[in-house]
């Protein structure tokens, strides 16, 4: 079943997607990743933006810089999430973010808080950034430009993805259950 | 054109080249998967398939990235006629600098331990340059822009003799395994058997990274093992995206080495589903040929 979602998203919104789901987004979505989430997390300074609501992608994109000082989007893809899992749990929590857009998914720790609060994981095709960056119309804010480019990143989006549901708001990850099917079936090879 | 200004041409047109314009090769084995997804009645797999190939024609059409990753410079080059080498280096790496400040391209590389960034993408050891030597009177240089979600996924064991055949076939699983969804499957498996530790990576990347889709290994008992683990790797359902399905791997490539008598190693490294690579092929007079 596809769904046509519009940010900020609410509990409703994410508690009715169930795995293979697929979503297109609206509005808005924020990018961050690894340095980001350090800032965020280790040296706890709060996000300067409202994460309410709001669809995270982890990325670091390819931008240039005009001399107005805004930002020209060149390429923006997705990055692997498995990699700053840590960071997920809070924010769902802390800073009611209601989805992340990434890739390879997120483990066991984040999947138990997402159908606590309410928040899923939304695949999307890992390399596939010139189709996202068509998706994405301008970068409309920048925040902590010294990471760049793993800045805190506010996208105007529209129509973006087909986007998977991966991991949904009721404890279940496809990635669990076709790594779990995977561990039988290699049990099972004759080597 | 002096031929070490061809070089540096080459480099930072290759650069952009790989990013850009997926090989063909890669191309036909992605619609392959995407005909075997869709004739398995696979439907998330099909999709994922179907948004790769749309994500190529994008790029094609706008002439722009096919992935953010602007991954770190591999060259392989092979020099066929006598060069300074030293100048080759420096070409070379100025090529990926030109390439990096015109694009521009976003920057990787940086301190290991410091992670400041050097904003080039090159820096101490990067560009990896990797030499061979023939008699073919031209320069062929390749890159491969290689994309971290794959590195990553990179894997070395020094097996015992006594493990064998089905050892190595063990190991390899494992790794796929343990990757799971993070290196962008459909992916381009690369073994390095034997050798000492340090080639068996090498041999890996080579597999992955710089082998045509559809060129087996010469050794035919080399060959077979490619095919029983392509078809292994591929029954594990990981799928592409490890979203499930029957298309995991795209390709299985082993190159190997003589060893010692009491090692096995076996080295693994993943390319993802984008396969980037960009070859071109330099006369002594210089002139510049491109292929895909």
């Amino acid at each position: 079943m596809h769904h046509n979602l519009t940010t900020p998203l609410t509990e409703a919104d994410v508690r009715a997607l169930k795995l293979e789901d697929t979503v297109s987004i609206d509005g808005v979505m924020f990018g961050l990743r690894d340095a980001t989430q350090i800032r965020i997390f280790d040296e706890g300074i709060a996000p300067p933006a409202d994460l309410t609501g709001s669809v995270c992608l982890h990325t670091a994109p390819g931008v240039r810089k005009r001399a107005d000082g805004t930002y020209e989007k060149l390429s923006i893809g997705t990055t692997t999430s498995t990699r700053m899992d840590r960071f997920a749990p809070g924010l769902f929590e802390t800073y009611g973010v209601r989805a992340i857009v990434g890739k390879g998914g997120l483990l066991q720790g984040s999947v138990d808080t997402m159908a606590r609060v309410g928040s899923v994981y939304l695949a999307i095709v890992g390399g596939a950034a010139a189709l996202a960056t068509a998706q994405i119309e301008s970068i409309d804010q920048v925040w902590w430009e010294d990471l760049m480019p793993e800045c805190l990143w506010k996208f105007r989006v529209k129509d973006f993805g087909p986007l998977i549901v991966a991991i949904d708001a009721h404890g279940n990850s496809l990635y669990q259950q076709i790594q779990a099917r995977a561990a039988e079936r290699i049990k099972a090879l004759k080597l | 054109m002096s031929i070490y200004n061809s070089i540096e041409t080459a480099a930072r047109e290759l650069y952009l080249r790989a990013l850009k314009d997926i090989p063909q090769d890669v191309r036909a084995a992605l619609a392959e998967a995407r005909d075997r997804e869709n004739q398995e009645g696979n439907a998330t797999a099909e999709q994922v398939m179907f948004t790769i190939l749309e994500n190529i024609d994008t790029a094609d059409a706008e002439d722009t990235l096919v992935c953010q990753d602007t991954g770190l410079a591999v060259f392989k080059v092979n020099i066929g006629f006598p060069i300074d080498v030293q100048e080759l280096d420096r070409r070379l790496r100025k090529g990926c600098e030109r390439a990096t400040a015109d694009y521009p391209l976003r920057s990787n590389t940086v301190h290991p331990l410091t992670r400041k960034h050097t904003g080039t993408n090159t820096g101490q050891g990067i560009p990896v340059i990797k030499l061979a030597f023939s008699t073919s009177n031209a320069i062929e240089i390749t890159l491969a822009p290689k994309g971290s979600g794959s590195e990553n996924m990179s894997f070395l064991k020094m097996l015992t003799p006594a493990e064998g055949r089905k050892g190595v076939k063990k190991f390899v699983l494992q790794c796929i395994f343990d990757s799971g969804a993070r290196p962008c499957p459909p992916m381009i498996v690369g073994i390095g058997l034997g050798g000492t530790s340090d080639v068996a990576m090498q041999l890996a990347k080579d597999a992955s990274t710089f082998r045509k889709i559809g060129a087996s290994n010469s050794d035919p008992d080399i060959a077979a093992l490619e095919r029983e683990l392509l078809d292994q790797i591929n029954q594990t359902g990981i799928g592409p995206q490890g979203l499930g399905g029957a298309t995991t791997a795209l390709a299985v490539h082993i190159e190997w080495a003589h060893t010692h008598i009491s090692q096995n190693p076996v080295a693994v490294n993943i390319q993802c589903w984008r396969g980037e690579r960009a070859t071109a092929v330099i006369s002594p007079e210089g002139t510049i040929e491109y292929a895909s």
